[in-house]
């Protein structure tokens, strides 16, 4: 029963992947993140509901809080303070990057039936997922020209990071797991701080900009 | 509890440094707790600890093997920073200071890592902690480099997060239980499933090879380098691409355990020699003194890795390269610092006499040249001997000839870059900008003490520190 | 005798219940935006109307612009012979008969498109290149669901094909085919059926020139098309295949009518898409139905 729903969200998930390679504005596109992120939040209370502790529900909640509320909202602070056009500006157009996503999923599906998995993750789309989230993060952060575009495509990367880390929660400790949400976490503060100075020092965010420094 | 005060003071530093109003002191607080960090750390390389398996964390051989040459060269740093930061007086140092000293935290906290979840956090750590030290003139072009910084970096770091998490799938496919650190790992040795031992490898390799700055994924080191003050070019160059190259040192240990040893050196042997020479075509190209370090680096990031792929000499070579390379490079970019100061411009289009107007920064800047390209009797001369050494002992002769020939293709380069900003008739505006330039005590003697320890290291080896290095060999290979 | 009875039977629901359609679709927009509207047998009049009226020749027109409007028509309602009506079945049914159906529905594409260039106008030719270009990507849409509904079935009749339960991949169908219908019946956030500006038209433009009975025919194809994807979208979505016979007729109808109606709740929500996004939400349809051909796959290797 879990793990139908569990294989749901995930392909849930991968759908969402294909909506952010084809949302053509900034906030659909933040949202088409943070609901992903939600989702990932809700994945290990679903993997773990027999065993429920308070170390996976606290990582659950911090997960949804921070890749659901807190980073789409600093995204979207910037996104508002630094008043800039809501189009999204590709350098690989939208039925490109999408058709790529699309072979890029296919492909991860066929990719993780090749891949060895411990018999209870065989049947689970967590490895698939994982593959297609982090190309569709590259796909963003290659195809995009805003820079807060090219922060949701590096925030789709962890995502599918984090997908894959689901692997492993019975094996790493909280300490682990906690510090490497906080370094995303501050991780996307620090960008958020930079994408304001970048605005303010270039009166832009699109990074076609930036390219003074070259040989 | 020593290893773990090596962590809390130059931390406890930073969040003192946060706190203190002034702005003029503030900047003392590096040398005062570098200082500390540098007493603590060679009591402890005196008196090893002894490091419990399971630890998390420990002083243990490798950390001892380099550790204090991070630490030695924070110091000087620090001391030369307290100059800088009192030249630069009118720009707030609060974040600068306490970021610089959390860095040697973090640093330290790094290199005593004995668990792949802790090496990464650590890591991820120093390379956001760095950011605001990168824009810190705050002009346009700081900006652009920490944007590609970060997202080259944050990459790197994403992509060694994923590789952890494949080691970890290793030994939990292997029928372990996915204890991550690293002697559990390298006890499991055989168990971990192999192909999930090759994928963490190679995701491992690019991950902490981006931070390392090894080539194609450099990227971002010329930029950084060439914006951000010097003296965080230093510790960039010396410190954290250190880091870096140790948590490449452990994973390949846990790789050599699981048996595809040969694949991993073959992997490094390649790597190492394609920076090398990416970074000598570069030199070859740039007009930017500060750049040019950066492709440097790159180059002796390329030394490292070869090092590393030639067994248990070749690391032990590796390790003395690390020490050699980084208070080398520290005394090349605290010069090239003072000289782009007193110029107003890095690139060697407009700069030229520095010799005439910064006498003292240029002579140490071209003896630092010369012993980084590897001139006897410095240290780096010996350190790359050794390599050679090592790598005609493994019988890699192509290797070795390539290796070479990409050493003279730098020297080629560095030469070209240095004597043209220090010979020939420096321009009037460069003349003018060059008058509020005072050469210093405080910002000559550290480049010059630098230069001094390298030639120190080339000269008087002490055997206390090839002892270190060998046993960090012993550590990460044990004799079969 | 049956046989001709059926057949005469089965014109007859079908010619005369499609008009309605677009009537209903009117309804519901009228509703949404608080007006009275037209009723819904507007159509209905517009034909008898149009019926009775002359035609405007162009002196430069050959005689395809009369053949092209009439041609469509009959291949239009050749095609809603091969759709199955639920337990009716279809009047003419054999191997392969999807890719008939398929060919009769581009066949009446290409009528209209040469009609329209008929006329010698540049809004007509434009209009006709537009139709054109999004109907090849519609079109590799729909492929990608015929193939997943023939993988799901394993087999290529309409019969066999529209019958069974409905496949893991429902939703992502219901979802490509929705949206093909929609580009394929020039409805909102492809085309717009009520706007009155040249340059922005798509479908309509292709027949300004056109005047009574031709229009009359084009116009009553057009309401066939709309019923003949809206049958295919609910038979090929809903599991019917164990309701009684009146059951699945009353399901069918009421499926028929939900879809109706949520084309014109998409009508009154959606503004139209501008013309450089078209190709990227055809290409989303595509996808969704290759996906469902995917989902039909996996399930089908278990």
């Amino acid at each position: 029963m879990s793990g139908g729903t569990l294989n749901l969200l995930i392909g849930l998930a991968m759908g969402l992947n294909l909506l952010a390679l084809g949302s053509s504005r900034l906030p659909s596109l933040i949202r088409a993140m943070s609901l992903q992120g939600v989702f990932l939040g809700v994945m290990p209370l679903l993997m773990e509901y027999e065993t429920l502790n308070w170390r996976v529900v606290a990582v659950a909640l911090a997960t949804m809080v921070g890749k659901g509320v807190l980073i789409p909202g600093l995204l979207r602070r910037a996104m508002r303070a630094a008043n800039i056009e809501r189009e999204i500006e590709p350098f690989i157009s939208f039925v490109p990057s999408l058709l790529l996503g699309a072979g890029g999923t296919i492909a991860a599906v066929a990719l993780a039936r090749a891949l060895p998995l411990l018999p209870e993750h065989a049947g689970t789309l967590l490895v698939p997922g994982a593959i297609a989230s982090i190309l569709t993060g590259f796909i963003l952060l290659i195809g995009r020209a805003k820079a807060i575009s090219q922060v949701c495509g590096y925030l789709i990367l962890e995502n599918g990071i984090y997908l894959f880390g689901l692997l492993l929660i019975h094996s790493t400790p909280l300490l682990v797991e906690s510090g490497i949400l906080l370094d995303v976490t501050v991780g996307v503060f620090v960008i958020g701080i930079i994408v304001d100075r970048i605005q303010r020092a270039f009166d832009s965010l699109d990074t076609r900009k930036l390219t003074t420094l070259r040989e | 509890m020593n290893q773990f005060l090596l962590i809390i003071v130059p931390l406890v530093g930073a969040a003192l440094a946060a706190a203190w109003p002034s702005n003029r002191t503030r900047p003392w607080f590096l040398p005062v707790f570098g200082l500390l960090h540098v007493v603590l750390t060679f009591w402890l390389f005196i008196n090893p600890p002894v490091v419990a398996p399971e630890a998390w964390l420990g002083f243990d051989p490798l950390a001892r093997a380099v550790l204090p040459a991070v630490s030695l060269l924070f110091l000087i740093c620090a001391a030369y920073g307290v100059s800088y930061l009192r030249i630069r007086s009118e720009r707030p140092n609060r974040v600068f200071v306490a970021l610089l000293l959390a860095i040697l935290g973090l640093l330290s906290a790094g290199h005593q890592a004995r668990h792949l979840g802790l090496l990464w956090i650590a890591t991820e750590a120093v390379t956001l902690a760095a950011v605001p030290l990168l824009h810190f003139n705050a002009t346009p072009r700081a900006f652009e480099a920490t944007w590609k910084y970060l997202l080259v970096g944050g990459t790197g770091i994403a992509l060694s997060l994923l590789g952890s998490f494949c080691l970890g799938y290793a030994s939990l496919h292997g029928g372990g239980v996915g204890d991550l650190t690293f002697t559990a790992l390298t006890a499991q040795g055989a168990g971990l499933s192999r192909p999930w031992v090759l994928t963490a490898w190679v995701l491992l390799l690019v991950g902490y090879g981006t931070k390392m700055g090894l080539a194609p994924m450099h990227t971002w080191k010329p930029d950084a380098y060439g914006e951000a003050p010097s003296i965080v070019g230093a510790i960039l160059a010396g410190g954290v691409t250190t880091v870096a190259f140790t948590a490449i040192l452990r994973v390949r240990s846990v790789v050599g355990a699981a048996g595809e040893g040969h694949i991993a050196d073959r992997t490094l042997l390649l790597i190492g020699l394609f920076s090398m020479l990416v970074a000598a075509l570069f030199l070859l190209g740039t007009r930017d003194f500060k750049r040019m370090l950066a492709y440097s680096s790159v180059e002796h990031m390329g030394i490292l890795s070869i090092g590393a792929a030639l067994g248990g000499a070749g690391v032990a070579a590796a390790l003395f390269h690390v020490w050699s390379n980084g208070l080398t490079k520290g005394a090349l970019f605290l010069s090239a610092g003072n000289i782009r100061r007193a110029a107003g411009s890095p690139s060697m289009d407009d700069v030229r006499g520095m010799s005439l107007l910064t006498p003292r920064s240029a002579a140490i800047f071209v003896t630092g040249m010369f012993a980084v390209t590897a001139l006897p009797p410095f240290g780096p001369f010996f350190s790359e001997l050794q390599v050679i050494r090592a790598a005609l002992a493994a019988g890699q002769g192509v290797a070795t000839a390539m290796f070479l020939g990409c050493l003279l293709l730098a020297f080629f380069g560095l030469t070209r870059v240095v004597f043209g900003i220090v010979d020939g008739r420096p321009r009037p505006t460069t003349r003018a900008n060059a008058q509020r330039f005072v050469e210093t005590a405080g910002v000559i003697v550290p480049p010059l003490v630098l230069l001094g320890l390298s030639l120190w290291l080339g000269l008087f080896t002490p055997a206390i520190l090839r002892e270190a290095w060998a046993a960090a060999a012993t550590q990460l290979f044990p004799a079969p | 005798m049956t046989l001709i009875l059926d057949l005469i039977l089965r014109l007859a629901v079908w010619l005369l219940l499609a008009p309605l359609l677009p009537g209903i679709i009117n309804k519901v927009k009228a509703w949404v935006a608080c007006r009275r509207g037209p009723p819904v047998l507007q159509l209905y009049y517009d034909l008898a109307k149009l019926w009775r009226k002359g035609v405007v020749l162009s002196t430069l027109a050959s005689p395809g612009f009369i053949a092209g409007p009439a041609v469509a028509w009959v291949a239009l309602t050749g095609a809603a012979m091969l759709m199955p009506l639920g337990p009716a079945g279809s009047a003419l049914s054999f191997r392969g008969d999807v890719l008939l159906l398929i060919y009769l529905l581009a066949l009446a594409r290409f009528c209209t498109a040469w009609a329209a260039m008929e006329t010698g106008s540049a809004f007509e030719g434009m209009g006709a290149a537009r139709e054109v270009s999004y109907a090849v990507l519609a079109e590799a849409a729909i492929i990608a669901a015929v193939l997943s509904l023939s993988v799901q079935t394993g087999s290529v009749s309409l019969v066999t094909m529209l019958s069974p339960s409905a496949g893991a991949g429902a939703v992502l169908l219901a979802a490509g085919l929705f949206t093909v219908l929609l580009a394929e019946n020039c409805r909102v956030p492809f085309d717009d059926p009520n706007t009155h500006l040249e340059l922005t038209m798509i479908h309509e433009v292709m027949v300004l020139d056109h005047s009574g009975p031709p229009l009359a025919a084009i116009l009553h194809g057009a309401s066939v098309k709309l019923l003949l994807f809206a049958v295919l979208l609910v038979q090929a979505v809903l599991p019917m295949g164990e309701l009684p016979p009146l059951g699945v007729a009353g399901a069918l109808a009421a499926g028929v009518l939900v879809v109706t109606v949520g084309v014109g709740l998409v009508e009154s929500l959606l503004a139209r898409l501008a013309f450089r996004r078209v190709p990227l939400l055809l290409t989303t349809a595509f996808l969704l139905c290759l996906f469902a051909l995917l989902v039909a796959w996996k399930g089908g290797a278990k």
